[in-house]
């Protein structure tokens, strides 16, 4: 616990107060100085700290995936997803149009693994904090108005997540237009709002082979199987309240 | 019998062009339709070995990483492909046609990410080797610092591409033939300059045979290819694959392959514009009253 929050205090201070010089160094950018974000007071995109330990997921997800989960790829799209944006500021304040557009794939990519993984990590809770306990209240009613059952929800999402090709997420979706659940999946780190403005993402389940190969190698199944054991439901029922209310 | 022995790792494209309107469940029905018992004994696409010990590459990419990529990944894309394609129209197809064909023009059927993946793999053991790395030479260096500039401009590029496929994919380097793939469009003064050497990436299984490109080495960058041996460090895993895997001896047969089925196909189109020219010119009085009527709309 302690080595865990030593580290994303460390990146966290990474990110804001050293950023200037690791974007120096990496975003092949010379027009960009060091200190020239700062003094624009860019607001940047922090890594979060978990609500738990890395191994406290365990059986279920490994401390080790969770680790590597957290610390370098979510950490990559902070970094990454920093430096765009610095680059996109510099291009819109010299108005160069071809940059800005250049910069959009980058900044979605980035940008949407910093949004998935903050919601990612809210879904999750280990067992002896409630994880995996089924949803009560309104939601409840809700999933087995929208899919029959729990059980049906599990398998729907299940199959789709499965059924992925290549990287990307299943998500449960509230769609506030129909007020109504849905299934959805997106490609690579695309976010939920991609797929429809009216979308909110209640839970989102990361099926790139970063999120369980070390455990699970190629059955990702087994992988989507087992996250249900440690799945926070009240987050879910939280977000759903707050939405519909 | 192995039907994709022959022409997968060559890139060739099929001789037959996809059908305009190729309807993957349509045509399985009119297959049952036909066949009373709705199957039929038709050649098996097999897994191919790496042609190397899985162990023979460590400790560059470990024996457990083949264990499972070649072992598990492409061995799965092979029995889905086969459970796909039996009893359809692909089913005794060679790879690179089922390829293209079940790509239908972008609009991929089922079997098109499994035909792919095992082209894709086949391709991919046969990139490396145990002690690659180094520098190519001969016709393939002239090529590369014709076409990059410089040997390491080409390494680069091809760096960049694996490591801004944002999710799943490839990189590749590929020799572009000079045509497009349509019918009215003809370079008035074809060069063998025309055709030159591209680094592309693609999207998760998709192979450039299906733009048209031939092929000549491509990179992994799906994170079953190296999250074992590197975890997220992909970076590294490119490097280590171009500083000690890479088999130029193959990308340069490769090439010699690419630039001979190029002028073969120069050829035919030649002859094929021959022929076109003799037909046009029995039509030629409709065309010129069809030009100046353009005009008469024109000046309206």
């Amino acid at each position: 616990m302690a080595l865990r929050t030593l580290f994303t205090k460390k990146s966290l201070t990474l990110a804001s107060a050293f950023r200037p010089i690791a974007v120096a160094s990496t975003a092949g950018d010379q027009r960009l100085g060091s200190g020239l974000s700062q003094a624009r007071g860019l607001t940047v995109a922090a890594l979060p700290d978990l609500p738990y330990d890395y191994g406290a997921l365990e059986p279920a997800i490994s401390g080790e995936i969770m680790r590597l989960h957290h610390q370098k790829h979510h950490q990559a799209y902070v970094t990454n997803y920093n430096n765009a944006l610095e680059q996109l500021e510099a291009a819109i304040a010299m108005g160069d149009a071809t940059a800005v557009v250049r910069l959009q794939s980058a900044i979605k990519f980035n940008g949407g693994g910093h949004i998935n993984h903050s919601i990612f990590w809210k879904n999750l809770k280990p067992v002896n904090e409630g994880g995996g306990e089924p949803p009560h209240s309104s939601l409840g009613w809700a999933i087995d108005t929208d899919f029959g059952s729990l059980e049906a929800l599990v398998q729907k999402m299940n199959a789709e997540g499965a059924a992925l090709q290549g990287s990307g997420w299943v998500w449960l979706a509230l769609d506030k237009g129909f007020k109504k659940l849905t299934v959805e999946t997106t490609a690579n780190q695309d976010p939920l709002v991609t797929k429809g403005a009216n979308l909110v993402p209640l839970l989102g389940i990361d099926v790139w082979e970063h999120a369980y190969y070390l455990q699970y190698k190629n059955v990702r199944p087994d992988y989507l199987k087992n996250i249900w054991k440690v799945i926070d439901w009240k987050y879910a029922s939280e977000v759903y309240e707050k939405e519909t209310a | 019998m192995q039907h994709h022995t022959l022409s997968c790792c060559g890139g060739v494209r099929p001789s037959l062009p996809p059908p305009l309107s190729f309807r993957w469940s349509k045509i399985k029905r009119e297959r049952c339709r036909r066949l009373p018992r709705c199957a039929r004994i038709a050649a098996q696409l097999e897994l191919k070995a790496p042609p190397y010990s899985l162990s023979s590459l460590e400790p560059h990419m470990s024996r457990e990483t083949l264990e499972y990529h070649w072992g598990r990944h492409h061995r799965a894309h092979v029995a889905s492909l086969n459970n796909l394609i039996a009893g359809t129209d692909l089913d005794g197809m060679g790879l690179d046609e089922i390829v293209v064909v079940s790509y239908n023009k972008g609009n991929p059927l089922p079997p098109f990410v499994h035909a792919a993946q095992v082209w894709n793999h086949d391709f991919f053991w046969q990139s490396i080797k145990p002690g690659g790395g180094g520098r190519p030479s001969g016709r393939l260096m002239e090529l590369i610092e014709r076409d990059f500039g410089s040997f390491d401009r080409m390494l680069e590029e091809f760096k960049r591409a694996a490591l801004t496929q944002f999710g799943s994919g490839w990189a590749w380097l590929v020799y572009k033939a000079n045509r497009l793939d349509v019918g009215n469009a003809v370079n008035p003064c074809p060069s063998e300059k025309d055709n030159k050497l591209v680094v592309l990436k693609s999207p998760n299984a998709v192979n450039p045979i299906v733009w048209d490109y031939f092929p000549l080495l491509a990179i992994d960058v799906w994170e079953h290819a190296y999250y074992l041996d590197y975890e997220n460090r992909r970076a590294d895993y490119v490097s280590i694959f171009l500083e000690k895997l890479v088999s130029w001896e193959a990308v340069s047969d490769r090439l010699d392959v690419a630039i001979e089925r190029a002028a073969e196909r120069a050829r035919e189109d030649e002859t094929r514009r021959q022929e076109d020219d003799t037909a046009v010119s029995h039509s030629e009085a409709v065309e010129m009253y069809l030009d100046s009527d353009t005009d008469d709309s024109e000046a309206e």
